[in-house]
C-alpha cells in the first residue's frame, strides 16, 4: 500500500504538491508514481525562471522500465529545482516526498485548492 | 483473460509487482528490478519461464521435419544434449519465432519457444508436417497433460546453488559444457540462458516446480522477475522476439545472420526469400553519451540514412542507457549517430551489440 501524506494536495496525474510559508508550492510525484514506475534512473528538470500552464509537461522521470512526463500541477513560474534528485534519482524511489522535483510560484495561489486531498488521491492511486 | 504459471502464486505471495506479458500475468519485479540485476551478474538469481512453452518432436521423420523447418541446421547437432538456437521463418523470410532445440537423439527432439507466440507456432509447425506428410509427433508439454515448469537460475553462483538444492542432478550436469541439456530423473537441466551468465534452466514436471522455487530462495537464489530478465538480455546483446524481430522482418536484418544456415544444400522455410532479397540492414549496438534513456521505436539518423532503435534501456551494469538497433547498411562501429528522444536529438555511439557478459562490461 501507498504512502499519501495527508498534509499535501495532489493530481490525477501522480504529483504532489506542498504549499510553502512563502506562498510556492513544491512539487514531486507519489510514492505510488515511483513504485509503479520502478527503480527511476533519470530526471529531467525544468529550467528556473520558465513558466507552465497547468497540465503542461515541465519534467521527465525514467525508470529502467518507462519514461513519464511530470505536469505542472498548477500553473506558474520555476523558482527552484532540485538538482540532488537529478543527480540521484534513486532518491525518489526511497522517499518520493523527500525528494522533490521543482518549486512553482504560482500565477493565483487559489489555484491549490482545487487539487485532490490526501483521501481523494488515496482513492485513485487504489 | 491473463494465464498464469504454476509459479503465480508464489510470485504474488512474495509481493512480486504482476504485469500482463503477452497474455500471462508475470512478475515484473520483486522490489527492485536494479537489484535483481545485479543479484544475475554478480550472485545468483532465478526466473519463472514457465510461460514458455516446451514442445516434444518425436519421430522416425523428427529430424527431416526440423531441417526443413528452421533456418539454423540441426545437422550440426550431433553430440546428445547439443542445444542450437534458430529462427523459425514464414515463406517471405520473416520471423515466425525465435527458438532452442534440443537433440536428444535421432527421432527425440526438444524445442523451446516463446509464450507469446506459442499458439500460432504450434500451428504453423502442425501444417507444415501435414503439408510435407512426415511421420512425427509434435507434443506441447505447457498447457495439456504433463505440463513443465520451467526455471532458470543464472549467475556467477547459480550452478552451486541448483547442486545445493539438488544434488542428485549434480553428476550429470557438472561436465555439461554451454548450450547442452540433459534429461536426470524428473529434471530436464539445461545449461542455456538469456542472461549472459552461467547457470542452468531446469525444465520439471509443473507440480513440482514451487517446491524447488522454494528451497532455491531458501538457499539464497534471488527471485528475479521479467523487468531484470530483460536489461540482463539486453546487455548480453540477444534479442527479443516481438522488439527486435517479427514475420516482417528477416534474420539478416536483426543479427542474426550467424543463426542462418545459407552454406549448405538443404532448403528450408523462407530460404529463397532471404536468398532474394538479401541483406537491407544491419543491427548493431549502441550507447547512449547523453543523458536520457533509449526506448525501443525511437528514430535514429545517421550519415546512411534513418534507423530505428528496436530494444533500449538503462544498462544497470554500464550505468549508461543502451540500445539494440536496425540500422542503414554502411554505418559503422565507433560512428556517432543522433537518437529523437522526446523532441531533443541526443548522441549515441554504434558498438558491436554486446554490453555485459559475465559479470562485467564488454564496451
Amino acid at each position: 500500500m501507498s504512502n499519501v501524506p495527508a498534509n499535501l494536495k495532489y493530481t490525477e496525474s501522480h504529483e504532489w504538491v506542498r504549499v510553502e510559508a512563502d506562498g510556492t508550492v513544491t512539487i514531486g510525484i507519489t510514492d505510488h508514481a515511483q513504485e509503479a514506475l520502478g527503480d527511476l534512473v533519470f530526471v529531467e528538470l525544468p529550467e528556473v525562471g520558465k513558466a507552465y500552464a497547468a497540465g503542461q509537461e515541465s519534467a521527465v522521470v525514467e525508470s529502467v522500465k518507462a519514461a513519464a512526463d511530470v505536469y505542472a500541477p498548477i500553473a506558474g513560474e520555476v523558482t527552484a529545482v532540485n538538482q540532488d534528485a537529478a543527480d540521484a534519482p534513486e532518491s525518489v524511489n526511497q522517499d518520493a516526498y523527500a525528494a522533490w522535483l521543482f518549486k512553482l510560484k504560482p500565477a493565483n495561489a487559489a489555484d491549490v485548492d482545487a487539487l485532490l486531498d490526501a483521501a481523494a488521491y488515496a482513492k485513485i492511486s487504489e | 483473460m491473463t494465464q498464469k504459471t504454476v509459479l503465480n502464486e508464489v510470485h504474488r505471495k512474495a509481493g512480486a509487482r504482476m504485469v500482463d506479458f503477452g497474455g500471462w500475468d508475470m512478475p515484473v519485479n520483486y522490489g527492485s528490478q536494479i537489484e535483481e540485476h545485479h543479484a544475475v551478474r554478480n550472485n545468483c538469481g532465478m526466473f519463472d519461464v514457465s510461460h514458455m512453452c516446451a514442445v516434444d518432436v518425436v519421430g522416425p521423420d523428427a529430424k527431416a521435419f526440423l531441417l526443413r523447418l528452421v533456418a539454423n541446421n540441426v545437422d550440426k547437432l550431433k553430440v546428445a544434449g547439443k542445444a542450437l538456437y534458430s529462427a523459425m521463418l514464414n515463406d517471405a523470410g520473416g520471423v515466425v519465432d525465435d527458438l532452442i532445440i534440443y537433440y536428444l537423439n535421432d527421432t527425440t527432439w526438444r524445442i523451446v519457444i516463446n509464450a507469446g507466440t506459442a499458439t500460432k507456432d504450434l500451428a504453423w509447425m502442425a501444417a507444415r508436417q501435414k503439408d510435407w506428410g512426415l511421420n512425427l509427433t509434435i507434443t506441447e508439454r505447457r498447457d495439456g497433460n504433463n505440463p513443465l515448469g520451467m526455471i532458470a537460475v543464472q549467475g556467477p553462483n547459480a550452478k552451486a546453488k541448483v547442486w545445493e538444492v539438488l544434488p542428485q542432478v549434480k553428476a550429470a550436469s557438472e561436465g555439461l559444457a554451454p548450450f547442452f541439456g540433459v534429461q536426470v530423473g524428473d529434471y530436464f537441466v539445461a545449461t542455456t540462458g538469456y542472461t549472459g551468465e552461467t547457470g542452468f534452466e531446469i525444465a520439471l514436471p509443473a507440480a513440482d516446480a514451487a517446491a524447488l522455487w522454494d528451497k532455491l530462495a531458501a538457499a539464497g537464489v534471488a527471485p528475479c522477475g521479467l523487468g531484470a530478465r530483460d536489461t540482463l538480455r539486453l546487455e548480453a546483446g540477444m534479442n527479443l522476439y516481438g522488439n527486435d524481430m517479427d514475420e516482417t522482418v528477416s534474420p539478416l536484418d536483426a543479427g542474426l545472420a550467424w543463426t542462418v544456415d545459407l552454406k549448405s544444400e538443404r532448403d528450408f522455410v523462407g530460404k529463397a526469400a532471404l536468398v532474394a532479397n538479401g541483406q537491407k540492414a544491419q543491427f548493431h549496438g549502441q550507447v547512449q553519451q547523453d543523458k536520457g534513456v533509449l526506448r525501443g521505436h525511437q528514430k535514429v539518423f545517421t550519415a546512411q540514412g534513418e534507423g530505428e532503435i528496436t530494444s533500449g534501456t538503462f544498462s544497470p551494469t554500464l550505468q549508461q542507457s543502451i540500445a539494440l538497433a536496425r540500422l542503414p547498411l554502411g554505418v559503422a562501429i565507433g560512428d556517432i549517430v543522433e537518437v529523437e528522444i522526446r523532441d531533443k536529438r541526443l548522441k549515441a555511439k554504434v558498438v558491436k551489440p554486446v554490453f555485459a557478459r559475465n559479470g562485467k562490461a564488454v564496451v
